[in-house]
């Protein structure tokens, strides 16, 4: 019975939170636009979230396409093919590596933020001090957030790929000696507007949203004491990488798998 | 830190996205049917068409002057039949031309090879919605060699 018991509970728990979790999102989203209000206080947000991953981002999207370009190099040099270096690196980072690897650096480096300190303010009752002065904290608080974090991320993964695909030059053929040309025509020829790059684009819209969404949820719906801070903060982290890699394999099956 | 600032950094990272796409949208991306280019349609069946896909380029001497725009099978006779979209500034191809697929490279992507005839007088211009008649089919491998092992039996 124990044991039964617990299954039923864990149930109505997780059914419990995905409901908490959607009203929280139609809170925060379905509302008459206040721009003037809320302008400033996404920007400030965008800032947070947006400006400052934005180190990790450059940094990582250079050395990734660096690392691309090293080992893409070596197994097509066998065939002759160094050559197709520039679309090796081109199409994995705008369809795959950019949104993917920003969305899970994104998570760790923006989404734990957002959820320790909205749940900091759940704790410290400043979300409650809010709704004593009829401020709707899911206005106030989430809404600037959620639509930051939706706004940033294409953003960060756009840069990514861009910074990725200069770094596979700077290694392929400053470095290893592809020809310049090469690396540029024949990426071209391969590389199309609307199959990779806006496919790649419509992925991380996904995965900013779903991210935030966790990562925003995980804190508003917090255990406000420093211990359950810290379980929503690795939840947010845990939940929404694998929310990502899942979609991932979802979406491009959508996009790229069967014609 | 003041809402200033937070705005010009906002500012700058808008520029490094744009610029971003901007390098997406100008270096990386290909040109080819962007849709302000005039063309006109050419036909041509073909007994196979090897590994041909739509938006393959079409090739005068290398220099690309077209795109494939659609395969299909011709229902009599069951012939596929190639859509050709050929740039409106190259309209004076005799109608003696003839194309083939070829592939470039020994591994690389297979493209439609256009080989402009000879033109005398009373040979007219390939028009919209002509059929190039002389045409030639790309190599399939697994023919050429079982060409090469008949041949040898003799």
């Amino acid at each position: 019975m124990q044991w039964l018991a617990s299954i039923g509970r864990n149930t109505i728990d997780t059914v419990g939170s995905f409901g908490r979790a959607f009203l929280m999102l139609m809170g925060a989203i379905i509302a008459k636009p206040q721009f003037v209000k809320n302008t400033p206080l996404t920007i400030k947000q965008i800032y947070v979230v947006g400006v400052q991953s934005l180190l990790i981002i450059v940094v990582s999207g250079l050395f990734i396409g660096m690392v691309m370009a090293l080992q893409g190099y070596t197994i097509l040099v066998d065939y002759g093919a160094e050559g197709s270096l520039g679309p090796m690196v081109a199409l994995s980072l705008l369809r795959e590596l950019g949104p993917v690897v920003t969305a899970l650096l994104f998570a760790g480096r923006a989404g734990s933020a957002l959820t320790a300190e909205i749940g900091l303010m759940k704790a410290t009752e400043q979300l409650s001090s809010l709704e004593m002065m009829a401020v709707d904290p899911l206005r106030r608080v989430v809404a600037p957030r959620l639509w930051a974090g939706i706004i940033s991320m294409p953003m960060l993964a756009l840069i990514f790929s861009a910074v990725g695909i200069l770094g596979g030059h700077l290694v392929g053929v400053d470095w290893l000696g592809v020809d310049v040309g090469s690396y540029w025509s024949i990426m071209q020829s391969s590389v199309d507007w609307s199959e990779d790059v806006v496919n790649g684009i419509i992925k991380t819209i996904v995965f900013a949203f779903v991210i935030t969404w966790i990562a925003i949820f995980k804190g508003y719906d917090a255990v406000p004491t420093s211990e359950g801070i810290s379980k929503a903060t690795t939840e947010t982290v845990v939940f929404s990488s694998l929310a990502v890699l899942g979609l991932d394999f979802i979406l491009t099956a959508l996009m790229f798998g069967i014609e | 830190m003041s809402s200033r600032k937070a705005e010009i950094m906002v500012g700058l990272f808008v520029v490094l996205t744009l610029a971003a796409g901007l390098l997406l949208a100008l270096k990386v991306v290909n040109q080819g049917m962007s849709s302000g280019t005039d063309t006109y349609t050419l036909y041509a069946k073909f007994d196979n068409i090897g590994g041909l896909k739509a938006r393959s380029a079409v090739k005068v001497g290398g220099v690309t002057v077209g795109r494939v725009d659609s395969i299909s099978l011709d229902p009599d006779g069951y012939t596929p039949v190639v859509e050709l979209k050929i740039y409106q500034e190259y309209n004076k191809f005799p109608e003696t031309s003839s194309v083939s697929i070829l592939t470039s490279g020994l591994l690389g992507e297979q493209y439609v090879g256009f080989q402009p005839g000879f033109s005398i007088d009373g040979i007219a211009d390939l028009a919209e919605g002509d059929y190039i008649s002389d045409t030639k089919s790309a190599l399939v491998l697994e023919d050429l060699i079982g060409q090469f092992l008949f041949s040898k039996n003799d």
